[in-house]
């Protein structure tokens, strides 16, 4: 239905509390920064336009086509919404799209949401306005160009996107940076040609329909400079970084031992799987899940007491 | 056809529907935080946490089956850890040979891919409950009282609105293209041109769909305009908590964190 198949959305869990929290702080900071741009502009009519759009990109996402075999293209929608609106309000409109995503349809987490607006709200639109406006100011600005920043920035944000994933994976010592860094990277710079393709397609549209749009979007970006430096550093950064880190796990791993694997070693009563058997436990070990089954037990009674004293009481049942 | 399905909110008389949504909000966030802090491998209170959740589950009455399907949502990125279980330190626990490849099982890279997974699962099941038990409207309120900013809860609020009827729209769009689009019956006879063909057609229903986004973006803004609306986002105050929510909160918290500290102090 509207799950994503592309792994782009982190669940809970797989991201460090530390790696999670930062990206949480980052994401805030800038929302508030976005915020108050797009408080600046003082056009009342941008609130409900912001609302109907980022639902427009949720419902796009709907959209699909087939590639090959199985697998299907869809559309992220960050470049679209950039190229549309300017880069603060498509900030906000990614992050009103993730954050739903995230809250109503368990496609990514909630601790981790941060993380998730950071990667695709955030770095996703800084990448596509900077790859739009290079690519606009380097060529002759033509119907021609337009259309070459749009696959370039659509391309560009997915691709930077899913290695600022991959390198929060490795960060957290979920995936090793030499397998995940390829891996995330190579099937999403497949998946960006899709991303790009849809978003060329349908700017040709709206430029022949309506091209006042297209123009209106970038008229005066405020501050525009600051996320033009800011897409073309992460992007660069990004892309210098991970050939770096997959060539070189070691120093991301030890990075992420020290957070993860430094958990393991601190709880030694809880290693009940012994070096010598698997499924084995020991003595002690079966003590401690007596001492689980028995809570649960506990936990379990006092909550279906609670559910039979109300299931007693015939309660008027809205069913659906 | 309407996509009403989408909503996730399920109607039900239970506690667990009737708690007050900020503070359903907080302890969900506080859950999934417990879980998060919790040191890989502490599998007792792995357990507890499950039986916390499925107590909640149960309190709930959505159905512990339409809970577990639901959380089936997140197994998809578990693939992303999977190497660990190659890759991690510490002593073997077998080798497998795929193909030229040689696997090594590493014991701690299992131990820390299965904590992940379990984290990661049962972290959805508590937002899985916090989305089917509250209305979004009521989340909203919620958003407001952790200080969200008005208006990206206006936004939000405009976006969960308008969601259902361009989600319809794209229902039309895509109905017209099936519409168009002829399907052999026989199999070996692919439909539909080429690839980029096909990406054009999608693009240009994403276009469509955009434009008709702003047209309908359009009218809303004059029928804001004509009721008052001039920019200022206002929401109505929030309602007091009383006392027997903070109790709730403060009990919740107390247990999170106890389990907290079983698994780090045991």
């Amino acid at each position: 239905m509207l799950a994503s198949p592309v792994p782009m959305h982190i669940p809970d869990g797989f991201l460090s509390v530390l790696v999670s929290v930062t990206l949480w702080i980052v994401s805030v900071l800038v929302i508030a920064y976005a915020l108050k741009r797009v408080n600046a502009d003082l056009d009342e009519r941008r609130i409900p336009l912001m609302g109907v759009l980022a639902a427009a990109i949720f419902a796009a996402q709907m959209l699909n086509f087939t590639v090959v075999g199985g697998t299907s293209g869809h559309l992220m929608g960050a470049a679209l919404a950039t190229i549309l609106l300017g880069p603060w309000a498509a900030i906000l409109v990614m992050t009103s799209v993730v954050g739903i995503q995230a809250l109503i349809f368990q496609d990514g987490g909630l601790l981790v949401l941060g993380a998730n607006i950071f990667n695709m709200g955030i770095v996703g639109v800084a990448v596509s306005y900077a790859a739009y406006q290079l690519t606009r100011t380097l060529l002759r600005d033509t119907r021609r160009t337009v259309l070459i920043g749009g696959f370039v920035a659509a391309w560009l944000s997915i691709f930077i996107t899913s290695l600022s994933v991959a390198l929060q994976l490795a960060l957290s010592g979920i995936s090793p940076a030499n397998i995940a860094i390829p891996a995330i990277g190579g099937i999403h710079a497949l998946i960006g040609i899709g991303e790009g393709l849809i978003t060329v397609s349908a700017l040709g549209f709206i430029l022949a329909a309506r091209p006042d749009l297209v123009r209106n979007g970038m008229a005066r970006p405020v501050g525009g400079k600051v996320v033009l430096g800011v897409g073309l550093g992460a992007a660069l950064l990004l892309a210098v970084l991970s050939p770096l880190a997959s060539a070189h796990p070691d120093g991301l791993e030890r990075v992420a031992e020290q957070q993860g694997f430094l958990s393991a070693a601190r709880t030694p009563a809880f290693t009940m799987i012994p070096d010598y058997v698997f499924p084995g436990v020991s003595n002690q070990n079966a003590a401690t899940i007596l001492a689980g089954i028995v809570g649960t037990v506990l936990v379990f009674a006092v909550a279906l007491g609670i559910a039979y004293t109300r299931r007693r009481k015939p309660t008027p049942t809205t069913e659906k | 056809m309407h996509v009403h399905f989408l909503d996730p909110y399920r109607p039900r008389p239970s506690l667990v529907h009737q708690l007050d949504p900020r503070i359903k909000l907080v302890l969900t966030l506080s859950f999934i935080l417990t879980t998060a802090l919790m040191p890989q491998g502490a599998w007792p209170v792995y357990i507890l946490l499950l039986a916390v959740m499925i107590s909640v589950v149960l309190l709930s009455e959505l159905g512990t089956g339409f809970v577990l399907k639901r959380s089936a949502l997140a197994f998809p990125f578990v693939l992303a850890a999977l190497p660990l279980v190659f890759t991690g330190p510490g002593p073997s626990l077998g080798e497998t040979m795929l193909g030229e490849w040689t696997l090594r099982i590493s014991q701690p890279g299992l131990e820390r891919f299965l904590s992940i997974a379990f984290k990661s699962w049962i972290s959805v099941q508590a937002a899985i409950v916090l989305a089917t038990s509250t209305p979004f409207p009521q989340l909203l309120v919620a958003l407001r009282a952790i200080k969200t900013p008005r208006l990206l809860v206006a936004i939000f609020g405009l976006m969960w609105r308008y969601l259902f009827v361009l989600a319809d729209e794209t229902l039309r769009l895509i109905r017209a293209r099936a519409a168009r689009s002829g399907v052999s019956a026989q199999g070996e006879v692919k439909p539909g041109g080429s690839m980029l063909w096909r990406a054009r057609v999608t693009g240009g229903m994403a276009g469509s769909l955009f434009l008709r986004a702003f047209e309908r973006s359009d009218r809303i803004y004059m029928a804001m305009a004509s009721r008052g609306y001039d920019g200022e986002v206002r929401m109505l105050p929030l309602p007091a908590l009383k006392p027997v929510h903070w109790v709730i909160l403060g009990a919740g918290m107390v247990l999170f964190a106890v389990l907290l500290a079983i698994a780090y102090l045991l």
